[in-house]
């Protein structure tokens, strides 16, 4: 079972990357965390970003929560945002699809498109395919 | 919600936004007098004596983007569904107390859930503490950032490895404290 001590090798492993890490420009990941979020499943995606985020080691990529991005409907909504580009905006997420975006968008640069917002016919929606017809 | 702690990041949710520096979460179960006690404490600004006495309707919230605030609301209906209740404690520049509690034994009572999911969640949020005490009958189990913290000589806890290890810590002595089942 892990024991408290088990921090002082966390630290004396992360402690020069912390310290880099404050005026780096980062990549932020950020998943809406309201009632709505949380009752969409907001948490699972969480936790897989932070997850991948971990096991590829990443260490310039911030992931951080925020309220109601005022969308409830499209909840879970992840937005990420690279230095230097565009906000983009996921929404509908799971896991899986969570886990995609990191090793696609964050890591490769290249945006998952069919897991964004779209605006079709002036109504804001999350299919791809209605789109492209 | 389908877990207890869902509801919990609802509500710790609050108390971020109320500019807490510390919360605290005191989950005391006790099978016993067949009863669990959830008590959420904060350091935030507090609530006004006028709307603390509707807190829990729907249709009271601080929000300004919309009139509708189901957090409080929610979670009290889900405790009086398992004959209990919830209640609101605060004092303006002080902080917040919210007390729930439920029939342990009850058919409608939702899991606990993720609890060490919930704190790291919670944990994102720049400069926050966090102390959380959890009592299975006689037994315990206490979290507390602050003493993280000294140990990795950080108070940047936002770190995927640190997460990771904390959510893992809680996971397993919850699972000891409770004797290997999930409730």
């Amino acid at each position: 079972m892990k024991s408290i001590q088990e921090l002082e090798e966390i630290r004396k492993r992360t402690l020069d990357r912390v310290n880099q890490r404050t005026d780096r420009t980062t990549t932020r990941i950020v998943v809406g965390m309201a009632t709505c979020g949380i009752a969409a499943g907001a948490r699972p995606v969480l936790l897989a970003i932070m997850e991948e985020v971990e096991k590829l080691g990443l260490s310039d990529v911030t992931v951080a929560q925020t309220g109601c991005i005022g969308l409830c409907k499209m909840e879970p909504i992840v937005e990420v945002i690279r230095p230097g580009e565009k906000k983009v905006t996921y929404v509908k997420m799971d896991a899986d699809k969570a886990r995609r975006i990191v090793n696609e968008h964050v890591v490769g640069g290249k945006v998952v498109d069919e897991y964004t917002l779209h605006i079709v016919q002036g109504k804001m929606l999350n299919d791809y395919k209605v789109e492209k017809e | 919600m389908r877990e207890i702690s869902l509801h919990l990041m609802d509500i710790i949710d609050n108390s971020i936004t109320a500019n807490a520096t510390l919360i605290e979460l005191y989950i005391k179960i006790d099978t016993n007098k067949n009863k669990i006690v959830i008590t959420i404490k904060d350091n935030g600004k507090g609530i006004d004596k006028e709307m603390l006495k509707n807190i829990t309707d729907p249709f009271v919230t601080s929000r300004t983007t919309r009139k509708v605030g189901l957090g409080l609301s929610l979670f009290q209906s889900t405790c009086q569904r398992c004959n209990g209740d919830l209640k609101v404690d605060s004092e303006v520049g002080v902080g917040t107390v919210v007390t729930a509690d439920m029939e342990f034994e009850n058919i409608d009572r939702p899991p606990l859930g993720k609890i060490e999911e919930t704190i790291v969640s919670v944990l994102l949020t720049p400069s926050i503490d966090f102390y959380y005490k959890h009592t299975f009958n006689e037994k315990e189990f206490e979290f507390d950032t602050r003493e993280v913290k000294r140990i990795l000589e950080t108070d940047d806890l936002n770190s995927p490895e640190i997460l990771i290890w904390i959510r893992d810590y809680i996971k397993e002595n919850l699972m000891e404290l409770m004797g290997g089942a999930s409730l």
